[in-house]
């Protein structure tokens, strides 16, 4: 229990930059070093995890936690992935509301401002050609973008028409391997 | 009454928040400064910027601080809290009850369709966050040094993967010196 707390305390602490960022180090404290999941079982997760929606950090912490501890090991792991950054968003944001006015930082983050937009804008982008969007399928994030930035649409509802029509994509998908399946058998 | 309001969001936020921290940030901002208006566009830009460059994950990073500027300490606590419990029920239930070869087929196949609409939601987050607050001299000086930062900061994470701490921190130094 303290292992499993400790190892997702240390990654949760090391990694900068998000989810992805610190799978290879999940991987490497879970898989090699402490053997507690299998190498094929470890990535047929993360396929399963990626797909959830939630904190992809906590859900990985929160499935090796359970494997390994039952319920228990669950929420050790999970408590060891996010004490780190609530501990340090804490202090940084106590400091960070006293010093917000100061010229200096003031000037700063003037800077950072633009660029942050850029680092929201650019993943963006790259996720569309990771989706293999095409012409047709495009429409679905011109509409996505022109629904919320535009019509002020809650983005809740957005989410919400995607889960209806991916469910029915998959459905539709699934039964086509399946007759595929079925074709190839014959 | 703003306990409430943090809990509602944030477990909100966790059961739709697919695609990572960045697919939360629409959702994160529509509630955070449009809806509820807890703090403007630049404070936003800038709490993402600083949950950017910290350790941990984005979006734990980003209940934190949302839940420390609402309502101090037992706040920032419970909007971490709030947005990890629907992953707690979900990964217990899913991975428990549901899991076999047809249904985790069934989910990524569920997300392959998701994506393209994900990727939308974070481009419409970018966009709502250009305006004159977080580009200051835009219309204003000769050079709109804010437009420049923005554009070579693009084509520097975009095209190249550029390291994005390292981004924040030039365009940091460049602010200091153009601002």
């Amino acid at each position: 229990m303290f292992e499993l707390f400790f190892s997702f305390f240390k990654i949760g602490a090391f990694t900068i930059g998000g989810g992805y960022a610190m799978l290879s180090m999940v991987e490497k404290a879970v898989v090699d070093q402490k053997k507690w999941v299998a190498n094929d079982e470890f990535w047929d997760m993360i396929a399963v995890v990626q797909s959830l929606p939630g904190v992809f950090a906590v859900n990985t912490a929160l499935y090796v936690g359970h494997r390994v501890a039952g319920i228990k090991g669950a929420i050790a792991a999970m408590l060891g992935a996010i004490i780190p950054s609530i501990t340090i968003i804490l202090l940084l944001a106590t400091v960070f509301r006293e010093f917000r006015d100061n010229p200096v930082v003031e000037r700063v983050f003037k800077g950072i401002r633009p660029c942050v937009v850029a680092l929201i804008l650019a993943p963006s982008l790259r996720m569309i050609k990771s989706a293999k969007v095409t012409w047709k399928t495009a429409i679905i994030p011109i509409a996505a973008v022109f629904l919320i930035w535009w019509c002020k649409v809650s983005p809740v509802y957005v989410i919400l028409a995607a889960i209806a029509g991916s469910v029915i994509y998959a459905l539709v998908i699934g039964r086509r391997q399946k007759t595929e399946d079925k074709k190839r058998r014959i | 009454m703003i306990y409430f309001q943090l809990l509602w969001v944030f477990v909100k936020i966790g059961v739709l928040g697919f695609g990572g921290g960045y697919g939360m940030l629409s959702l994160i901002q529509h509630e955070v400064v449009d809806h509820y208006a807890w703090m403007n566009t630049t404070e936003f830009a800038d709490m993402v910027a600083i949950s950017q460059m910290t350790p941990g994950p984005i979006s734990i990073n980003l209940a934190t601080y949302v839940g420390y500027t609402t309502a101090g300490f037992g706040g920032s606590l419970l909007a971490s809290f709030a947005l990890c419990l629907p992953s707690i029920i979900m990964v217990y239930l899913i991975l428990k009850l549901f899991m076999n070869k047809k249904n985790s087929a069934l989910l990524t196949n569920t997300l392959k369709g998701l994506k393209p609409a994900i990727a939308g939601l974070i481009f419409a987050a970018g966009l709502a966050m250009m305006n004159t607050q977080n580009f200051v001299d835009f219309g204003r000086g000769q050079y709109n040094i804010s437009v420049i930062i923005c554009v070579l900061a693009f084509v520097a994470s975009y095209f190249f993967k550029a390291n994005p701490i390292l981004l924040i921190v030039i365009s940091g130094v460049i602010g200091f010196f153009a601002f």
